[in-house]
Formats: C-alpha cells, sequence, structure tokens
C-alpha cells in the first residue's frame, strides 16, 4: 500500500493525515511535496497525523526529519501526532523521540501551536 | 530464483521494485519459519534496508548490475546474505546517527536499523562489490518453520 496524504484546515493548523506506508520512493516524495507546498503557501503550523502509517523505513525516517527541519528553518513548527507503535518504536531507537514533539490528542495538538 | 531444501537465492534488477520485493520475501519467509510477528517486522525491515544499500548506494540503480538475495535456514539460525555489485563502501564513515550531530541528518540509519533488528550484521565491502550478512538467531519452540508445527 502507498502512501495517501490528505490535509486540513482546524484552528490555523494544517493537519496532514497521512496513511499507508513512509518508504523509499513514492511514500517520501508524497509527504516531501505536501509539506513543501504548505510552507510555499505560508501554511507554517503543520501536525502529520500519523495514526494510519503501518510502515516507515530509514528513508520515511529522514524525510519526517527533513520536514521537520525545512519547517523549522522557514520559522514554522511542524509536530507529530497519534504514532502506531511501529513508528513510535522506530523514533525510541533512533533517538529521535527526544527531537519531535509528539502529541497523542488532536485537540490538544492544536492548541499547543504558538 | 534457484532453490535448495534449506536454501532460497534470488537475482533482481537494480531498482525500487527489487527493495519491495525483497521486503515481501523476508516477510513470507520469516513467518513461514515461524517467527514472532514482531521478530517478522525485523527481518523484512533488515532486509528491505539491506536492499536499499545495495540498490541505490551499492549499484546506483545501474541496469547493468545485479543485486542477489540469499535465505537460508540453518539449524539455528535464519541467514540472509544481500550482495552487490557496487565499489564497495568505506566502513570507517559510516556516522553513528545517534551522535547529537547526526541526529538531524536525514540519512545514515539503514545500518543502524539492521544492526538494531538482526542478532548479527556482516559488511564485507569489495572494489568488486559489498556482501552483507544478516542473521537472526532462532528463538523458542515454535520458531524452525513448518516442520516444527506439524
Amino acid at each position: 500500500m502507498s502512501m495517501k496524504v490528505g490535509t486540513r484546515q482546524v484552528d490555523g493548523v494544517a493537519i496532514v493525515d497521512c496513511s499507508g506506508r513512509i518508504t523509499l520512493g513514492e511514500g517520501s516524495v508524497v509527504l516531501r511535496d505536501t509539506v513543501r507546498d504548505l510552507l510555499s503557501k505560508g501554511q507554517k503550523k503543520i501536525l502529520l497525523n500519523l495514526a494510519d502509517v503501518n510502515y516507515i523505513d530509514s528513508s520515511g525516517i529522514g524525510e519526517l526529519v527533513s520536514a521537520f527541519t525545512t519547517t523549522k528553518n522557514q520559522g514554522g513548527e511542524l509536530k507529530l501526532l497519534k504514532l502506531t507503535k511501529k513508528v513510535n518504536d522506530l523514533l525510541q531507537i533512533t533517538k529521535l523521540y527526544t527531537v519531535f514533539d509528539v502529541k497523542d490528542d488532536e485537540a490538544g495538538a492544536v492548541k499547543s501551536f504558538k | 530464483m534457484a532453490m535448495t531444501e534449506q536454501r532460497v537465492s534470488y537475482t533482481l534488477d537494480s531498482t525500487l521494485e527489487t527493495v519491495d520485493s525483497a521486503e515481501e520475501k523476508a516477510t513470507r519467509i520469516a513467518a513461514e519459519l515461524g517467527f514472532a510477528d514482531d521478530e517478522v517486522m525485523q527481518i523484512s525491515m533488515a532486509v528491505r534496508e539491506g536492499a536499499v544499500n545495495a540498490v541505490l548506494h551499492g549499484n546506483g540503480y545501474d541496469a547493468g548490475k545485479k543485486v542477489t538475495l540469499a535465505f537460508e535456514r540453518t539449524a539455528e539460525d535464519l541467514v540472509i546474505i544481500i550482495r552487490d555489485q557496487g565499489k564497495g563502501m568505506d566502513l570507517s564513515k559510516i556516522p553513528n546517527p545517534l551522535a547529537p550531530e547526526n541526529l538531524l541528518k536525514t540519512s545514515g540509519r539503514g545500518i543502524f536499523l539492521m544492526r538494531s533488528f538482526m542478532d548479527v550484521v556482516e559488511i564485507r565491502p569489495s572494489q568488486t562489490g559489498t556482501e552483507l550478512k544478516l542473521i537472526k538467531h532462532v528463538h523458542g519452540p515454535t520458531a524452525g518453520g513448518k516442520e516444527a508445527s506439524q
């Protein structure tokens, strides 16, 4: 299953609902293009909902890091919402859990943006 | 595909499809051998990372170069060997992805993940290609394949 994304706006925050796999190739490209598109439109509060992401590889992890740093470098914030156990475990193993702001509750996550 | 009773091997193109195919094969074989679900995921992910390295970093998507993938079931282990036909790699230049200065790098985690998920990871680079050996020990009475469950 390839990666699919849908974007919606909640109180000035762009919530990107991701589903499928974020892996080398199409999955990583879809995520990259989505985040770049949002930033190009001036949308700098981005919440990646990963509740339906069932698989991510090292390329996908790299893409998350790239999305995070690209957003931060443009004065924005990118946070992660609702990690599956697999993705959570990977972020723990790679110590990226300490880098990302990870939320479990959507309403609380939206409010947490400055 | 060449196959013996305990060993199966494949010769694959240097494409993204090979990466997905290698992962699928690893998932199927590990499941058939009776590994637990989390171990199957670990094995398939390690193989995917190894295949990415072979296709992308080793062979550089060169259509003239092949990737060989072999699975071998021994008495105590599942042994997986992935070979590419690239120019080899300098193991001393592999960064530690957990180092603070590397945490925000967008690449360089593949070998680390393989080492996290497998019991043994051996990398043998040469000027004619790199050989990667991944070993997962068989644990518990159920692992050991269909034979053990029949």
